[in-house]
This record gives C-alpha cells, sequence and structure tokens, in this order.
C-alpha cells in the first residue's frame, strides 16, 4: 500500500472540501452555530420566560368559602395573588387563561374544621400550563400551611408535642460529585449529539466525492490514472472521515462553551443560581478524550457505510434520496440510548450506535466499565472494518462505478 | 504500440440479458501513427477504449499497451497511457495548474521533476493566464487545454481519445486535432475514436469500423477506397456498416 498516493487523494479532497460551501456549512458552521443557538439562545429564553411567568400576579378564583372567613381572608393576604369573585364561567375562564386557578371552599368548611370533621377543598388548574401550575403551587402551599397550624394548635390544646405526629424526620441527600449530576442528565444528549453530527458531517462530503464526482464527469479522469483503486477509495475515505470527525468535536468545543456561557449568564440572573447548578455540564480532558475514542469507530462505520451507499448513485440528489432514510437508522437507536432507565448490557453493547451511545451517558458521568469499553470498541470496530471492506469492494466494481 | 488480442465485453442487463458491446476485437497501433475506430453510437468505440485504458476490465481477451498487459498490470498500462475523451471532466474546484499536478502526482513524478514539466506544458500551451483560475471559471477552449496538459504531464508513449471532439465547437475541436497530430508526430502511438467522417479522413493512418462490438473491417484510407470502390469515407462506412446494422435493427 502507498501512503504517497493515500496522502494525495486526500490533500486534493481537503482543498476541494475547504472550497465547496456545503461542505463548509455541513462540517463547520453547523456544529459551531448549533449549541450556541439551541442552548444560549433557547436556554436563555425558557429562563426569561419562566422568569416573567412567576413574576406575573395571577388571578385565582374563590369559589364558596362566604362561611370560612380565616381561610378566605389567608388567601387574600397571599404575595402576588389577586383573588376574584366567583362567576359561573369559571372553567371557561382558566381553560382562557382569563384567570389561572379557581379554588373550592366546600359550605361550613371553617366550622367543619373546628368541629374536627375532615373537608376537601379543591384546586382548579389547567395542567402543564405554566402560570396556573404557579398559582395552583402558591395556593396548595398555603393550604398545606394551613392546615399544619391546624394541627399544631390541636396537638397543642391536647398537650401533645408535634413529634406524636412526626416520629421521625428523613431527607434525601446527594452523594454524587456534581460532574457525575449533570453527566448522567446531560450524557446521553452528549452521545447522541456527537454521534448525529458525526454522520451529518460524513454525509455532505461522502456523497460529493462519489455521486458528486460521477455527476460533474470526473470519475473517468481520476479512473484513467494510474491510483490504485483501493487507495483512491481510501484517499476518499480518510477526508470523508476527517469531516465526519472535525464536526464532531467541534460541536463538543461549541457545547462547551455554550454551557459555560449559559451558565454564566444563569448564575448572574436572578434565582437562576439552581438551574445554573443544574445544567452547567463539567467535560474534563479525560471525558473528552475518552468519547472521541469512542466515536472514532463509529466515524470509520459512518463515512465507510455512508460512502458505500452514496457510490450507487449517480447522481447528487440521487444519493441524497438514498442517504437522507439513513438518518432515521441513527436517530432511532440513539434517541433509545437516552430514554430512562436503558442502560449498558452485554447485548446491547453489541448492537452500532445504540452501544455508543449508551456508553458515552456513562462517559460523561465519570463511569467507566472497561469491559464494555472493551467490548464496545472490538465490535464498532469490526462493523467499521467490514463497511470500509464493502467500500473498496465496491469501488472495484464496473457495475456501481459505471451504473447506467 | 498497442496490440489488442480477442478484446470482448460483455454485460448484463435486466431486461435486454447479456449485451456483447466488444465481441472479439484485434488490431494493431503503431507508434508515429494515428488508429482511427469509426464507428455509430453504440457501436462498442467507448468500452473498446474504455478496456485500452483499463478504466474497464476485458472479459475475455486481453491488450498490450507499451509491452503491458491491460488485464495483468493495469496500473503499470495507465501510467503510459494519456486518456482524454469529452467525459474526462476537471475538478471544478481546483486551479488549472492544481488539477495538472494532481495528475503529476498521481503518476509518480516527483517535485521537481513536476515542476519543470508544468511549466513547459503550460508555456507550451499558452495557458500561463489562467493557471490559478478554478476550473469552473474557464472558457472551454481553456478547458480543453487543461484537460490536454493533464494527459502530458506524465509524457505518456500512448494516447488514447475518446470521442475527444463531440460537442465542441469549431475552435476547440481545432485545438484538438492539432494537438492529436502533434503527439504523431512525437512518435507516440495514438487511437482515437469517432463518427465524424472528416476527421477520420484528415488525420487517420488506418482506420477501423467497429459496428455491433465487432472491427468489421480495417486497413489505410487508399486501400478501404480500393476495397469498396468508392472515394468518399462516409460512403465506404455506409456500405461496410449497412448489412450489420440491418441485422441488429432485425434482432
Amino acid at each position: 500500500m502507498s501512503l504517497r498516493n493515500v496522502s494525495i487523494v486526500y490533500k486534493k479532497e481537503l482543498t476541494e472540501a475547504l472550497r465547496d460551501r456545503r461542505t463548509v456549512i455541513s462540517t463547520i458552521l453547523v456544529p459551531l452555530l448549533l449549541f450556541p443557538v439551541l442552548s444560549v439562545g433557547f436556554g436563555s429564553l425558557a429562563i426569561a420566560l419562566v422568569g416573567k411567568a412567576k413574576e406575573e400576579t395571577p388571578k385565582v378564583m374563590l369559589r364558596g368559602g362566604e362561611d370560612s372567613p380565616v381561610v378566605v381572608e389567608g388567601l387574600k393576604k397571599l404575595d402576588k395573588i389577586e383573588i376574584v369573585p366567583e362567576t359561573p364561567d369559571w372553567k371557561d375562564q382558566i381553560i382562557n387563561k382569563e384567570i389561572r386557578a379557581a379554588v373550592e371552599i366546600p359550605p361550613g368548611f371553617q366550622a367543619d374544621v373546628a368541629g374536627q370533621k375532615s373537608d376537601t377543598l379543591k384546586i382548579y388548574n389547567y395542567e402543564g400550563e405554566l402560570k396556573s401550575e404557579f398559582a395552583s403551587d402558591k395556593v396548595e402551599k398555603y393550604l398545606k400551611d394551613y392546615s399544619d397550624t391546624v394541627v399544631k394548635d390541636r396537638l397543642a390544646a391536647k398537650n401533645l408535642p408535634v413529634a406524636v405526629l412526626k416520629p421521625f424526620e428523613f431527607k434525601r441527600e446527594n452523594v454524587a460529585p456534581p460532574e457525575k449530576v449533570s453527566g448522567a442528565a446531560f450524557g446521553g444528549i452528549i452521545g447522541y449529539m456527537v454521534i448525529l453530527l458525526c454522520m451529518t458531517g460524513a454525509m455532505y462530503p461522502a456523497m460529493d466525492l462519489t455521486a458528486g464526482e460521477k455527476e460533474r464527469g470526473t470519475m473517468e479522469t481520476i479512473l484513467s490514472s494510474p491510483i490504485s483503486r483501493m487507495h483512491l477509495v481510501l484517499g476518499k475515505f480518510f477526508l470523508i472521515l476527517t469531516a465526519a470527525l472535525g464536526t464532531a468535536a467541534l460541536s463538543v468545543l461549541s457545547m462547551g462553551v455554550s454551557f459555560s456561557v449559559l451558565g454564566h449568564y444563569t448564575s448572574q440572573s436572578a434565582g437562576g443560581r439552581e438551574a445554573a447548578a443544574g445544567m452547567i455540564l463539567k467535560l474534563g480532558p479525560k471525558t473528552v478524550a475518552s468519547v472521541f475514542l469512542m466515536a472514532l469507530p463509529v466515524a470509520v462505520l459512518f463515512s465507510a457505510t455512508l460512502m458505500t451507499i452514496a457510490l450507487f448513485a449517480k447522481t447528487y440528489k440521487e444519493a441524497q434520496s438514498y442517504l437522507t432514510p439513513m438518518t432515521f437508522v441513527v436517530i432511532i437507536p440513539a434517541i433509545a440510548a437516552m430514554l430512562p432507565g436503558v442502560e449498558l448490557t452485554p447485548k446491547l453493547a453489541l448492537i452500532p450506535i445504540l452501544n455508543v451511545s449508551l456508553l458515552c451517558k456513562e462517559l460523561v458521568a465519570g463511569t467507566y466499565h472497561w469491559n464494555y469499553i472493551g467490548i464496545i470498541f472490538l465490535s464498532t470496530s469490526v462493523y467499521a472494518a467490514a463497511a470500509l471492506f464493502i467500500a473498496i469492494k465496491m469501488f472495484q466494481r464496473e457495475s456501481v462505478l459505471f451504473r447506467s | 504500440m498497442i496490440e489488442a488480442r480477442g478484446l470482448s465485453k460483455r454485460f448484463h442487463d435486466k431486461k435486454r440479458g447479456e449485451i456483447r458491446a466488444v465481441d472479439n476485437v484485434s488490431f494493431t497501433c503503431q507508434p508515429g501513427k494515428i488508429y482511427g475506430l469509426l464507428g455509430a453510437n453504440g457501436a462498442g468505440k467507448t468500452t473498446t477504449l474504455r478496456m485500452l485504458a483499463t478504466i474497464l476490465e476485458p472479459t475475455d481477451g486481453t491488450a498490450i499497451v507499451s509491452g503491458y498487459d491491460v488485464v495483468e498490470q493495469p496500473d503499470k498500462v495507465r501510467a503510459n497511457v494519456g486518456f482524454l475523451s469529452t467525459a474526462t471532466a476537471l475538478y471544478r474546484r481546483l486551479t488549472a495548474q492544481e488539477f495538472v499536478e494532481y495528475f503529476g502526482r498521481l503518476n509518480g513524478l516527483d517535485e521537481p521533476t513536476l515542476k519543470r514539466r508544468v511549466d513547459a506544458i503550460f508555456s507550451r500551451l499558452d495557458m500561463n493566464g489562467f493557471r490559478d483560475r478554478r476550473c469552473d471559471k474557464l472558457s472551454t477552449g481553456m478547458i480543453q487545454k487543461t484537460s490536454i496538459a493533464r494527459t502530458l504531464v506524465h509524457d505518456p508513449p500512448v494516447m488514447i481519445f475518446d470521442e475527444p471532439t463531440n460537442g465542441l465547437d469549431i475552435m476547440s475541436a481545432r485545438t484538438i486535432t492539432a494537438f492529436i497530430r502533434e503527439c504523431r508526430d512525437n512518435g507516440k502511438t495514438v487511437i482515437f475514436s469517432t463518427h465524424i467522417m472528416s476527421e477520420v479522413e484528415k488525420l487517420c493512418d488506418t482506420i477501423g469500423i467497429i459496428q455491433s462490438g465487432k472491427l468489421l473491417v480495417e486497413g489505410s484510407l487508399p486501400q478501404l477506397r480500393d476495397k469498396y470502390a468508392e472515394h468518399e469515407l462516409e460512403e465506404i462506412f455506409v456500405k461496410v456498416v449497412t448489412p450489420h446494422y440491418v441485422s441488429q435493427e432485425a434482432n
């Protein structure tokens, strides 16, 4: 094998790729801009919207309660809630977002409380609607506090300590370091994005270097040169691989920068500290290196597979129609890895894409299952080598190169 | 020199079954001579020349090109051949110079030799005015010259031209025909295919008429005139091809 020939083809393809607008957009611009737009843009927009929703004074309608002045007065005194009088169309008003919630106080509620008879108060809201949820939360918190006060008073009246009802306390405490917590939350996404961007990065050069070459009439030109078809296909393959890895590297870089900018922004905004702590993803060099090491055989697999499929097409457009469905083939296992509770098993470690996706989740969280890393790296390398072998074989077939 | 020995190429088509694109074709092209392969569209010219250039592999038979076997030593054959057709396009995103240099490197030239060769060819073909211009910004004439420069960069002893003037305007076509003559004058072995009679009359030392993949007749223009008692090559061509054309249509 002549490395010189492979490198001549590679250099030429690189020169051409860097001069091709479509390749530059998909390989460099998309990964660089996608995360800032997604995370900083949408993230800060979401934080701003939540903040605004919290600041609004929601209208809450009281139903009944004429004979229960204590609870009514208590609700009216609540900060940032406007109590509005009852109207018959209260349900429609909630649905139409004219009011955010309604509280139904049953008749004789206060008397029942005094007589130690249990009643049910109802809070009506618009489930899933942010502002309605906030209003309901405020009302619910007040009612819970009121209920606790009533319990305390009753115990006090009987000279009983509060501990009668609360024999012991319990508390949940996280022992995982922050990077593991954020890793568990975002690890799936990192793997998913790296895999998806490896694929999109490889897609355009794969089409351009095969079907594009046929369409532009340069395939016959290059085949008439003395370079062997294996050297030719390897030179092209390395360029596609560079694009795949370049896209993934740029996307991780841009993701890191975006998360730190987002963290900085949220920690400065009022009430954003908790959100910031949860959202900042700490990626150490070791994590980045391991994710990339695992992404390498996946990128080889994608580059060789996409190149082989695109080679069958006669035109760029035809190649696009072949490769677009491939996105789904990749997205489905990558998304499956993000589902809660899906974890690595020896069988899943053999399923391409899904295995690396699952492993990335663990790697980002700082967990290194060396036996799985071995199985996954090895199995993906075998798939990748098979794909590359098929690509080389396809380049030898006249029926593929000169399909008419 | 080119020596085709029973060259055959069969394709499989789902609808039409087996197609004999080239059927047991043998001929010899001498250095310093131009061999013209004359035939209608679909006669088998391109397939024959692609086999000589080792772009396609023969199903049966072989050819010896510049002393190398097209089946056994295809890489060596390609290193000794300059192949030009209207289908051999340029890399649009490379400059004319980068394009020619790329093929020089693929042909194994070292950098000092490559520079010398490129400079000489660009001067000879009057290409210095556009050597740094990208190929997608070149005119048709400039594209032709760049293609010629590509075929010459490794100074091959054998030149194969597959319908090189197809679709070109008169001026671009003249550039090509002048180049073909120059190759012959420099002692190269030249084979070229066409369906344009006037080109064959002007250029070729030997003419081979091909139809339905078979080489029907071969000889110099005076020999063919004598044999078929016709002066015009077109009339000779019609006389040779018609019986086969009719039988092909009937099939």
